[in-house]
């Protein structure tokens, strides 16, 4: 096991340094000039001198990829050309948002997909599969702002359960979770419907091993045979699921926190974004990209702790 | 896994395939017809639409569905039905232009990466894993933001985050495929390997491809939207849906209707694309099949 995570570890060295190196070209090849973008066309020719020096923007442009891994190194995404903050600082105090958004979207991803999933292929080519495989394609193509405004005036307009815009106020952990449930479950149902149909078709292919045959020749009840031979090794693909998706999940996210008007990465790109603050999106491609790299490593490592034979590959 | 032979399983002629298929698979059929209305609808808009879709009314403004107006007005009492229809026209020119252009790229870069293998295949897959890295929509934004939002660069910014998945799905089926007599053959009689990988190999990862172009070509739509929602579409007055929906967005509390009217017809588009696509590939993958 140890060496298959080490080797596993050693193959996203290059996938991470690539990824770097797309970004900081990316930005280096933007039109226009950053220290006029920032400072104005009325600025004087020393602040705009004095911006490019502080900036480094004289340097060749090796000394600065140089100087852009070597902050990376230390853990230092640079400073915002705007604020002068740190840009690490800003992500930092907004990813909470975004992460518990996202893990309250898979939460109710799988507590309402996998459920749905196994009924649709226990009962498959039912009635009530039909309905199911027709509800999650219609989920899995809903946009998500329609989702989220769709919730917001049934939910908050029309029942007054949820506030229109969560906004979680410091207050204790129920504030902030009953402020998540809204956009959560707006964001978890793209979610929803991956994981139905992955759930679906795991269970399926699961039900079709000769060991669930071997089972139920030996006289196991249907629900046993569910519950206890074939749903363990069904979930398995689901990991992948969430794995897989993450990054779309990430990116609608962005678009719910806009709806919802909750603090995340969302508004920061957006704020970055009209404000042409490079660095700063420059730090939010880096710590999103790297997620995604993170989640598919820990989806790897899942996969082969559940399943030895995965680590012989 | 997937071979040639699962694509072709009997031999008939394609309309008598296409036939057999529609008459399997009603709701992809209903799908298909649905995605025609709606590009017809695009195509026509100037003949459908009953109003100019940037004249302003400002005494009609946020009407709600009435004879005149069939789905109401926005904040500047411009007509919301014929804004739509031509929102749908850029909606459905970047997506499937983006959708082919990253199939044809990705299907060649995948195509060359199986067929060569080694170093090639290294590079070209660990490029791609590099984009699959990022996630599409940041990246589309990201892209816009720095090249600035106009019709080629929204494009490209689609492009690019979708076309790793072509070249993964183009590059499988190549591999086992450059093994086979046909190949073989085709070498032997000292074909270029352009040659081969054209005319040999690309038809027969065709039926695969054109599944995942229907379901990616919904998701480039649905990216061009979520842009143009966020500020990044093409400039306006040029009505985008993502546009519609943010501007009415404003007035949720009193006049809902603004912005869910084009968020429905983003999710028709989207839709009609999932169901042609799924009933694709239930068609096509066997293990799916009954």
């Amino acid at each position: 096991m140890a060496s298959y995570i080490l080797k596993r570890l050693m193959s996203t060295i290059p996938t991470l340094f690539g990824i770097l190196t797309i970004v900081f070209v990316m930005i280096r090849i933007a039109p226009g000039d950053p220290a006029l973008a920032i400072l104005g066309d009325n600025a004087s020719q020393e602040a705009l001198d004095a911006f490019r020096e502080r900036m480094g923007l004289n340097d060749p442009m090796i000394v600065q990829y140089w100087d852009f891994l070597k902050d990376l190194a230390s853990g230092s995404l640079g400073v915002s050309m705007v604020t002068g903050k740190p840009v690490a600082d800003s992500v930092a105090s907004v990813l909470p948002f975004t992460l518990e958004l996202a893990f309250g979207a898979i939460f109710f991803g799988i507590i309402i997909g996998v459920p749905i999933g196994i009924i649709s292929a226990i009962w498959r080519n039912g009635w009530l599969d039909y309905f199911f495989r027709v509800v999650s394609l219609l989920g899995l193509s809903f946009p998500a702002f329609l989702t989220a405004i769709l919730l917001i005036l049934w939910l908050s307009i029309e029942w007054r359960i949820f506030p229109v815009i969560s906004t979680p106020t410091g207050g204790g952990l129920w504030d902030r979770i009953y402020n998540l449930i809204l956009p959560a479950l707006s964001l978890g149902i793209i979610m929803v419907a991956y994981i139905m149909r992955s759930a679906r078709s795991a269970m399926l292919d699961v039900m079709g091993e000769d060991y669930i045959r071997t089972a139920r020749a030996k006289g196991a009840p249907g629900r046993r045979l569910i519950w206890h031979h074939a749903l363990r090794n069904a979930l398995i693909p689901i990991v992948t699921v969430v794995g897989l998706y993450f990054g779309l999940l990430i990116g609608n996210a962005v678009l719910t926190e806009i709806i919802f008007n909750r603090p995340g990465l969302g508004k920061l790109i957006v704020l970055s974004l009209n404000q042409r603050d490079y660095t700063t999106l420059q730090g939010l491609m880096i710590v999103s990209a790297l997620m995604i790299v993170i989640v598919n490593l820990l989806t790897d490592l899942c996969y082969a702790l559940v399943d030895p034979r995965v680590k012989l590959k | 896994m997937t071979t040639v032979d699962t694509i072709n399983p009997e031999k008939r002629s394609t309309g008598e395939q296409l036939l057999r298929l529609a008459r399997k698979n009603k709701l992809s059929t209903f799908g298909l017809i649905m995605f025609l209305v709606i590009v017809l609808a695009a195509i026509f808009a100037p003949l459908i639409a009953p109003h100019d879709p940037l004249e302003q009314n400002i005494l009609a403004r946020l009407q709600d569905r009435s004879p005149e107006y069939i789905l109401g007005t926005d904040t500047f009492g411009r007509d919301t039905f014929s804004r739509i229809l031509y929102g749908l026209r850029i909606s459905l020119l970047i997506g499937l232009t983006s959708t082919v252009l990253a199939m044809i790229l990705g299907c060649a870069l995948g195509i060359i990466a199986g067929y060569r293998g080694g170093w090639i295949d290294s590079v070209i897959m660990r490029c791609m894993d590099m984009l699959l890295a990022f996630p599409t929509l940041i990246t589309g934004l990201f892209i816009v933001a720095v090249l600035g939002a106009n019709f080629v660069n929204i494009v490209l910014a689609i492009t690019v985050t979708i076309l790793p998945k072509f070249a993964r799905v183009a590059r499988a089926p190549t591999i086992a495929l450059k093994e086979r007599e046909f190949v073989e053959a085709a070498r032997a009689l000292g074909f270029s390997d352009l040659r081969i990988m054209a005319l040999h190999i690309a038809p027969n990862i065709v039926g695969e491809v054109v599944v995942l172009a229907s379901l990616w070509a919904a998701y480039a739509i649905r990216i061009e939207a979520y842009l143009s929602f966020i500020g990044l579409g093409v400039a306006p007055p040029t009505p985008t849906l993502g546009t519609m929906i943010r501007d009415g967005f404003e007035h949720i509390l009193d006049a809902p209707f603004v912005s869910i009217y084009p968020g429905f017809a983003v999710l028709l588009v989207v839709l009609s694309l999932n169901l042609v696509g799924d009933g694709l590939r239930d068609a096509i993958d066997p293990k799916l099949r009954d």
